[in-house]
């Protein structure tokens, strides 16, 4: 089965669910997959540890959560340090390399970039930083198009934002795939 | 033509079920994690004509959609386990009352405010028991976003036909987990409306029971007056304790739902015509439990599921049948034991029963229910 298991996590606030909800919408309304998006987060409205996991599928999806990760973007080092565990062999890890210094050992594909000051400094706006990421994320895991993930970001921001977050999309996309090339 | 697709959340399916299914009043009171029911309700339902209000708390919202059903409205409230606890006097008002409504709520981590966005499986009993008195219960667990669209609709249907309140229970996965959802056209699902009276206002009895054991309900406001009171009452809905009347009423108000269990009760069987193993299961635990079957017969293991899609009345007959058949039943779920409870009581020790319990936030993944089938001797 093609069962392709995703996670992005981080602190609260920093987007990620959103990130996750855009990467499952490319993938079941725009790719003709089928996606599953959940999430779990503290009652905190900010900070703590959040995460947002999308499987993705050409069949049905049972079990909606990850059993081992394809994919992981970790947005702080806590949560590198918490959710690195079930990383796949031969998987990979995004990682903000400012903010996540220690990396987990382990057999996978490691990809660091400064992921939130590219969204500051690069695109203008450090509360794009999640598209940076979802950007990076569809650049390394290759389960939807370009052009069906950034169909699926500009169906899902505010009309006044589609430039910033076209900019951020493709400004993640390009580095992630230079980082990876390294 | 193709049909509308969108990418959804349980919740707001739930919302836009209830829409497709006729609800034209939501009183709420908003609460982790069924919050987005209430939110997408603010939204459409003036859209449709419809009316939505943010009570004072959870008890005021019960009441408003009482209230609104008796008035002739199609009603749904949402809350979460607290919430629950604070509605179900009002709940057992709406069994003996015998006032249709749909009470939507994300089984969350209890009992009291326990873990607010945790998931959980530990409100089924709730459904059942939690109001005092003996009452019918219906009781829906979905496990998907599809599904949840589909049984909301379903508890209307079944809340008029049915003349009661109707549950559904979904956990914090389903609830807040997203799938694509395809939405049915108008009239493609059935819409079962209420049953009126077709009497002149003078002779209208709110139970009458010469029309069965649900008898038309009038709309306040239509000309139609009449009692109604939480007491044990006579045909024309003033108190009594005339021992003949409130014992034929009370057997009445359960009976028209158990009688009527083949009709209300769905389940889902999966590789079970073979099967030594069967694996029941509800809600998203559901999902753990097909992904670990689907393993265990690549690996030979003879498992199957029994899927619980109506918690309540629950599948008495079906697992009564399963339990001669298999050697054992593994039930997991999000609580301690609640489920195995009722799979103990209709297996009558005919097959061995081990329960999957987990109250710690964390859903029941699929390896701890295959490590539980090696279990079954």
């Amino acid at each position: 089965m093609s069962r392709y298991e995703l996670r992005f996590s981080g602190a609260g606030g920093q987007g990620l669910i959103t990130a996750g909800i855009i990467m499952a919408k490319a993938a079941s309304i725009y790719e003709g997959k089928q996606s599953v998006q959940s999430q779990s987060y503290g009652p905190e409205a900010r900070g703590g540890a959040s995460k947002s996991e999308v499987i993705i599928s050409d069949g049905p999806i049972d079990y909606p959560k990850v059993t081992k990760c394809d994919a992981l973007l970790a947005m702080t080092q806590e949560a590198c340090n918490k959710y690195s565990d079930d990383l796949k062999e031969g998987g990979v890890l995004l990682y903000d390399s400012d903010l996540v210094t220690k990396l987990p050992e382990g057999n996978f594909k490691r990809v660091g970039f400064n992921i939130i000051n590219t969204a500051k400094n690069d695109v203008g706006r450090e509360i794009v930083a999640n598209i940076v990421a979802l950007g990076a994320m569809v650049a390394l895991t290759g389960q939807v198009s370009r052009e069906n993930a950034e169909k699926a970001v500009l169906s899902s921001v505010p009309e006044a934002f589609l430039e910033l977050n076209k900019k951020a999309f493709s400004m993640g996309y390009e580095k992630a795939e230079a980082a990876a090339k390294g | 033509m193709s049909k509308k697709v969108a990418f959804l959340q349980g919740n707001e399916a739930a919302a836009l079920g209830g829409i497709y299914a006729g609800c034209n009043f939501f009183g709420g009171y908003p609460i982790t994690p069924s919050t987005e029911v209430a939110e997408v309700m603010s939204v459409e339902l003036p859209k449709v004509g419809g009316k939505f209000i943010q009570m004072e708390d959870e008890i005021g919202a019960m009441a408003a959609i009482l209230g609104a059903s008796l008035a002739g409205s199609k009603v749904m409230t949402s809350t979460s386990g607290p919430g629950l606890s604070l509605k179900q006097e009002l709940i057992g008002y709406g069994c003996i009352a015998e006032i249709p409504c749909v009470v939507y709520n994300v089984m969350r981590g209890g009992p009291s405010t326990g873990m607010p966005t945790g998931p959980s499986q530990s409100d089924v009993m709730c459904a059942k028991w939690g109001t005092h008195g003996d009452h019918p219960a219906i009781c829906l667990t979905p496990a998907s976003v599809q599904e949840t669209y589909e049984e909301v609709i379903r508890a209307f249907n079944l809340s008029e036909k049915y003349r009661t309140p109707v549950m559904v229970m979904p956990d914090e996965i389903v609830a807040h987990m997203r799938e694509r959802i395809v939405f049915p056209e108008p009239g493609e699902i059935e819409v079962i409306p209420r049953k009126t009276p077709t009497v002149e206002p003078a002779q209208y009895k709110p139970y009458d029971t010469s029309y069965g054991d649900v008898p038309p309900l009038a709309a306040f406001g239509s000309g139609y007056k009449f009692h109604v009171t939480g007491l044990n009452k006579l045909p024309d809905g003033f108190p009594t304790t005339k021992a003949e009347y409130v014992q034929a009423e009370e057997e009445r108000q359960v009976r028209k739902v158990d009688a009527n269990a083949d009709d209300i009760i769905q389940f889902e069987e999966y590789m079970l015509d073979d099967a030594e193993i069967a694996v029941v299961a509800y809600g998203s635990t559901s999902r753990s439990a097909r992904y670990a079957v689907n393993i265990a017969r690549e690996q030979g293991i003879k498992a199957g599921m029994f899927r619980i899609k109506t918690f309540w009345p629950f599948p008495d007959k079906q697992i009564k049948a399963l339990a001669q058949k298999v050697k054992g039943f593994i039930v997991p779920e999000m609580n301690l034991g609640m489920c195995s409870i009722e799979v103990e009581r209709c297996a009558q020790g005919k097959a061995v029963i081990l329960g999957i319990n987990r109250v710690d936030g964390e859903p029941v993944n699929p390896d701890q229910i295959l490590e539980k089938m090696k279990e079954v001797k």
